[in-house]
């Protein structure tokens, strides 16, 4: 069965696919017959290819032969070559059977996809390395995108960490696989090349769950909503757990309720919208609290977030725009605005510099006036520890907001002195 | 197969173009090659949401296979007349292998299960690690599950209130900074806590990652509740005659991930010294030659990045343990913080596991519905949940200051003759 330590490839996988097994198996009279359970995964060693088998453990050093090509040392004296290309993750079984067939060609078989949901390819000769590479290069879709395109190494913007958007959630303030492609296409020529400052992190969440990671990339997109929930008096008490529901309000905005619906009492609740931020999560809790709205749903852009320890420790990332309406099939506004600080950070910052490092030495105002990001109350924190994030100190620079709000007549002493 | 109906998708056919690999093309042309409806209409309700820029699947849906509580995400169309090939479209989590590394045979033999009894649409792979075949309808969940046990011996992901499917990085299988065995890690704690991850039985989800060293390609301080990091606690390996390879230029910094841009000149100094966080580093430019205090480094792993060649991280290697991070909802994001700083594992990791129960435990004992673990240790505090939970003895690791506020608690059995009191004994030496 299954949960035998496979290190060589099982043996079932040499059989073909027979459609019709399972419904001789499967007894819907007796569900429980011939069901197994509890098996896992299979085992990863016999997945990978004997060079990676044999030097496991191994390996003494790396080098980046060009953007997306890897080269691997080991102590035994063998080396592997790796080519790294993006992928839109959402894609078909016809895809990954071209991957399969590129893996077959020229690499026995043997294929992964990294944590950022970009595909690699292993070889441990230089010719089939170039052979390898120039027919990835060849292959596109029919309408011109490139099918696997080679990048995603060292100094540059690899694969956008994203989740389900309108293809399958029902929570989602936004897309996320069409604005990925929208941004991904703008910044194509940094997945390809090493000319950041330091690898850049790109993600993407359509609602504020944060499925993946944009509280801890260097720059991410999360959608937000703008309006309180719709609440559904005449259905809430039939789907709903109404204290769940309430427990469910991150700043105790929901209570429960009666409303009279068509001469009937019925148990509901009622949402103090002073106090809702639109975090959607009384809708995760019960569908009769719709909150998605077309005019008022958007996207906020944070930076500076990262995972790594290097040089400075582990950070969130920071509300700098804090929406951005949603403008499909290109969300050019949002699309402007992240290269825009891409192209600000590239700059500026100094190398080995992560966005957020970059931030914390010049200081959140003077990014803010690098990428003439207008600087707006919603970007002040207000909620629980928002303390630690105001500045108590005299350390400030001057920067044109500065001049702008307290220095010109027309507003500041104006206002105040009047 | 009979013809298929296609949609009008003017807005969805603008991400036809562009050089990003197009899902939109991909999902079209496998749809005309397979004459799959439920592409066409796919792609269909996106266009209508491009229109009205909102989702159209409806709320939720509770949908599974026998045996298990979790694995299938039930998801049902708003639309479905309009769409009816889409009206249930579920997605199932299959669990990836440890590093995700495949074999073409496994992967051609799911594909051909998936083309025969969903979408064709999949996601390689979800956020967790998961692979997922997005979209079959509910009477093709048992069949699936039967083939893929049976057919592929392979088993499903995890999803609601239990173990998710844990992931690792490609740890030693193609890394020399792999400090632990992340891959067989992941393998055994997942083959360990099947039971937890089939079966949701805790009060919310937690999560499982696994990084080979602190530059944390996983994500899991950030995406774990349990976060497991390799270190090391001896010496860094230094070959001096590299390091002066890198001085003269010989070698390229950071393995060539600078290649693009005109850095000038490697400066051991700027770039190496001057940034270490710690400041124990020197170069003796005399001697050309590179000292490290290695009781004062941190174990960023900077230097060893920028010089590959030259620097190797000890080999008194083990796990850090982190607990704790998680998403906004409820009270805020968190990472994970350090309760074990340093911990050898060896198979099968029984003092791990050990570890682990006492943390469910308790959480699962006094965690309120959908709290995370993380949010427990906010309400019960950190030293409660290190000394009494996980019977540690806590050290200053585990802060990254120490408190600032002197609301202390103290248990009455610290306290000399206890609190009870008498008043008045108290008014005896001061009157009222």
């Amino acid at each position: 069965m299954g949960i035998e330590k496979f290190k060589e490839l099982d043996p079932i996988y040499t059989q073909p696919y027979d459609p019709t097994l399972a419904e001789k198996l499967y007894n819907p009279e007796k569900p429980m017959e011939n069901r197994i359970t509890d098996i896992g995964p299979p085992y990863f060693w016999q997945f990978m290819p004997p060079v990676i088998q044999k030097n496991y453990g191994k390996w003494v050093s790396h080098e980046i032969i060009q953007p997306g090509v890897l080269k691997y040392k080991s102590e035994t004296g063998d080396v592997v070559y790796v080519v790294r290309c993006g992928t839109p993750r959402l894609e078909t079984t016809d895809y990954i059977r071209e991957i399969c067939e590129i893996a077959d060609k020229y690499c026995g078989g043997y294929v992964r996809w990294t944590t950022r949901n970009n595909v690699e390819f292993h070889v441990t000769d230089e010719e089939t390395l170039k052979a390898l590479i120039e027919d990835l290069k060849n292959r596109k879709h029919p309408n011109g995108s490139y099918k696997f395109p080679i990048g995603g190494t060292g100094a540059g913007i690899s694969n956008i960490v994203h989740t389900q958007g309108w293809i399958h959630c029902h929570t989602p303030a936004i897309d996320a696989s069409g604005i990925v492609k929208a941004i991904m296409d703008e910044l194509f020529e940094y997945f390809g090349s090493h000319k950041l400052p330091a690898k850049t992190k790109l993600a993407l969440a359509c609602c504020l769950n944060m499925c993946g990671a944009v509280h801890c990339s260097d720059l991410a997109l999360v959608g937000i909503h703008r309006k309180p929930p719709l609440v559904e008096d005449e259905r809430l008490e039939h789907v709903c757990e109404i204290p769940l529901v309430i427990a469910s309000c991150p700043l105790g905005a929901i209570k429960p309720a009666t409303a009279e619906v068509d001469g009937k009492k019925k148990k509901t609740v009622r949402i103090n919208v002073d106090r809702c931020m639109f975090c959607g999560n009384c809708y995760t809790m019960c569908p009769a609290l719709p909150i998605a709205d077309g005019e008022g749903d958007g996207i906020a852009i944070v930076v500076g977030g990262k995972v790594s320890n290097r040089i400075t420790p582990p950070e969130f990332s920071r509300v700098v725009i804090p929406y951005i309406p949603n403008e499909p099939p290109r969300w050019p506004t949002t699309v402007k605005w992240i290269k825009k600080i891409i192209e600000i950070y590239s700059q500026h910052a100094n190398k080995y510099e992560r966005i957020g490092t970059w931030i914390n030495r010049i200081g959140w105002e003077r990014f803010f006036e690098l990428t003439g990001i207008p600087f707006t109350e919603k970007c002040i924190d207000d909620y629980r520890l928002a303390y630690t994030t105001y500045r108590t100190s005299m350390h400030f620079k001057f920067t044109k907001h500065v001049d702008e709000v307290f220095n010109a007549p027309e507003n500041y002493k104006v206002e105040l002195f009047k | 197969m009979g013809e298929v109906k296609k949609h009008d998708t003017p807005k969805v056919d603008q991400l036809k173009t562009g050089p990003w690999p197009s899902f939109v093309d991909d999902i079209y042309s496998y749809g005309e090659k397979h004459k799959k409806q439920a592409c066409f209409d796919i792609m269909g309700q996106m266009e209508l949401s491009y229109t009205n820029r909102e989702t159209h699947w409806k709320h939720g849906g509770i949908v599974g296979v026998f045996g298990y509580g979790g694995g299938v995400i039930g998801r049902y169309s708003d639309q479905q007349e309009k769409f009816p090939a889409i009206w249930a479209f579920h997605t199932i989590r299959v669990h990836h292998t440890a590093g995700k590394w495949y074999h073409t045979s496994a992967l051609k033999k799911l594909c051909d299960m998936w083309d025969s009894r969903g979408s064709g649409i999949v996601n390689f792979h979800g956020s967790t690690g998961d692979i997922i075949l997005l979209g079959t309808v509910t009477d093709q969940l048992e069949p699936i599950f039967f083939d893929l046990t049976h057919q592929l011996h392979w088993d499903l992901g995890g999803s609601g209130s239990n173990l998710r499917s844990p992931a690792c990085c490609v740890g030693k299988s193609r890394c020399e900074w792999a400090l632990i065995d992340v891959q067989e890690l992941d393998y055994e704690l997942t083959m360990a806590f099947q039971d937890e991850l089939h079966r949701p039985a805790f009060p919310y989800k937690f999560k499982f990652k696994f990084s080979g060293c602190p530059l944390d390609c996983v994500a899991a301080v950030a995406r774990a509740d349990m976060s497991f990091i390799g270190t090391w606690r001896d010496e860094i390996r230094i070959d001096q005659e590299a390091v002066r390879a890198y001085v003269r230029g010989e070698l390229k910094p950071n393995a060539g991930a600078f290649s693009d841009r005109d850095w000038g000149p490697f400066d051991i100094k700027k770039e190496v010294i001057d940034l270490c966080p710690t400041k124990c580093m020197y170069w003796d430019e005399n001697e050309q030659k590179l000292y490290i205090n290695n009781s004062e480094c941190n174990r960023c792993m900077h230097c060893i990045a920028v010089m590959p060649e030259a620097l190797r991280p000890g080999q008194d290697t083990g796990i850090a343990i982190l607990i704790g991070a998680k998403a906004p909802i409820l009270e805020g994001a968190q990472l994970s913080t350090l309760i074990v700083p340093f911990m050898k594992v060896e198979p099968p990791y029984d003092e791990l596991k050990d570890f682990i129960y006492k943390a469910w435990d308790y959480w699962m004992e006094n965690g309120k519905n959908r709290e995370r673990i993380g949010e427990l240790i906010q309400r019960i505090g950190l030293n409660k949940f290190i000394t009494e939970v996980m019977g540690l003895t806590p050290i200053p690791q585990h802060v990254r200051v120490p408190r600032d506020n002197p609301y202390i608690f103290w248990k009455e059995e610290e306290v000399e003759g206890g609190w009870t009191r008498d008043v008045a004994e108290f008014r005896k030496r001061h009157p009222a």
